[in-house]
């Protein structure tokens, strides 16, 4: 946990890629509970310069979705496990107006950045979807209004060991219109809350699709989206 | 290296002269995943290194969020340079496929990154 908590801090500084991968790699491993694989040096090394995978050139577009949540919460876990990518970390600028409530704080500093972690799947050989991890506090929100616009929708991942700590990053998403679905990410010592709890705590409109995800399983990570997709298309078409 | 008094920068700060203090401002920023790729033209011998590293870097397709992850330069800064490389014709750029609320268009989208969510269960 608090290595997990302390990675989408330390990203925001310069040295992104190396403390990224590592980060990632230290949360995978955490997450997952699994033992140090073979060849983890190795894999370290590697990561310090992470091969480059070109988009296949078939690919004609782009499209984007969100994966929000509080820090630890798993979504760089769950980005890793449906990207054909090892995420990839980058940052974000805060809007001008994000820059001005920051001087409050750092009057030293114009512009804030936010740890970015991000992965790709290509679909049917002629689009891409990119996956943007996005912290939830609600101090990046200026961060977000660039981030949000043109998304799909987003991910809101949720931790039922802190839901409360879900509350800024859903706020965000209804604040910026940006439709999404909640995922579950059931840790190992998660206690089990009924889907009416979990909706009233969270303040869910009914229409907002549930599930309950395992963010190291691929299956249930893709199927995650496929709800948030899925809604998308449910709310399009039912639109008046 | 540098002569005595020669003005240097380091690394990290040299691509925001480079950008002249553009990063952040102005035209509106190339989204994080609009897709870039080298447009195969010939390289100006003057052009400067920051832009030249990003032009030869994009032999294949990728998204800015990619190219300044992997050179590790702030987006901020990769945007501005490749907005210039487009505008010299050294970049293409396939726009993001962007959502306009209830359209058709939007629908054959969804339908398609769904496809293609489904046949990767």
């Amino acid at each position: 946990m608090g290595l997990r908590a302390s990675s989408e801090i330390s990203l925001a500084g310069t040295d992104g890629t190396t403390d990224a991968d590592r980060m990632t790699h230290t949360i995978h491993t955490t997450e997952t509970g699994e033992t140090d694989e073979t060849g983890d040096t190795d894999d370290m090394a590697d990561m310090d310069d992470t091969p480059v995978m070109y988009v296949q050139s078939s690919v004609a577009g782009a499209a984007k979705i969100l994966v929000v949540g509080p820090m630890g919460v798993g979504k760089t876990t769950l980005i890793g496990t449906v990207s054909e990518i090892k995420p990839l970390s980058t940052e974000a600028t805060m809007s001008q107006a994000g820059a001005r409530l920051d001087t409050k704080v750092r009057p030293t500093k114009t512009t804030t950045t936010v740890a970015l972690d991000f992965g790709r799947i290509t679909l049917g050989g002629e689009l891409v979807l990119y996956l943007f991890g996005t912290p939830g506090q609600q101090r990046f929100l200026p961060a977000w209004k660039d981030l949000a616009r043109g998304a799909l929708g987003a991910l809101a991942l949720v931790d039922t060991r802190d839901l409360e700590a879900s509350f800024d990053a859903i706020g965000h998403l209804e604040d910026l219109d940006v439709p999404f679905s909640v995922a579950v990410n059931a840790f190992p010592d998660s206690k089990l809350h009924s889907e009416d709890d979990l909706r009233s705590a969270l303040d869910l409109l009914p229409h907002t699709p549930l599930v309950i995800c395992d963010a190291r399983e691929h299956q249930s990570s893709v199927k995650a989206l496929i709800s948030l997709v899925s809604h998308l298309i449910e709310t399009l078409t039912e639109a008046p | 290296m540098s002569p005595p008094g020669e003005e240097h920068t380091t690394a990290a700060v040299r691509p925001y002269v480079i950008t002249r203090g553009r990063a952040g401002s102005s035209r509106e920023a190339l989204p994080l995943e609009t897709l870039v790729v080298a447009s195969g033209s010939a390289l100006p011998p003057h052009l400067q290194p920051e832009y030249r590293r990003i032009a030869e870097f994009c032999q294949g397709l990728l998204s800015v969020a990619e190219v300044a992850a992997h050179l590790d330069q702030p987006p901020a800064v990769v945007q501005v340079l490749l907005a210039d490389l487009i505008d010299w014709g050294h970049i293409v750029a396939r726009p993001p496929i962007r959502v306009a609320k209830r359209k058709r268009a939007d629908l054959d989208l969804l339908r398609k990154v769904l496809d293609g969510l489904e046949s990767k269960l």
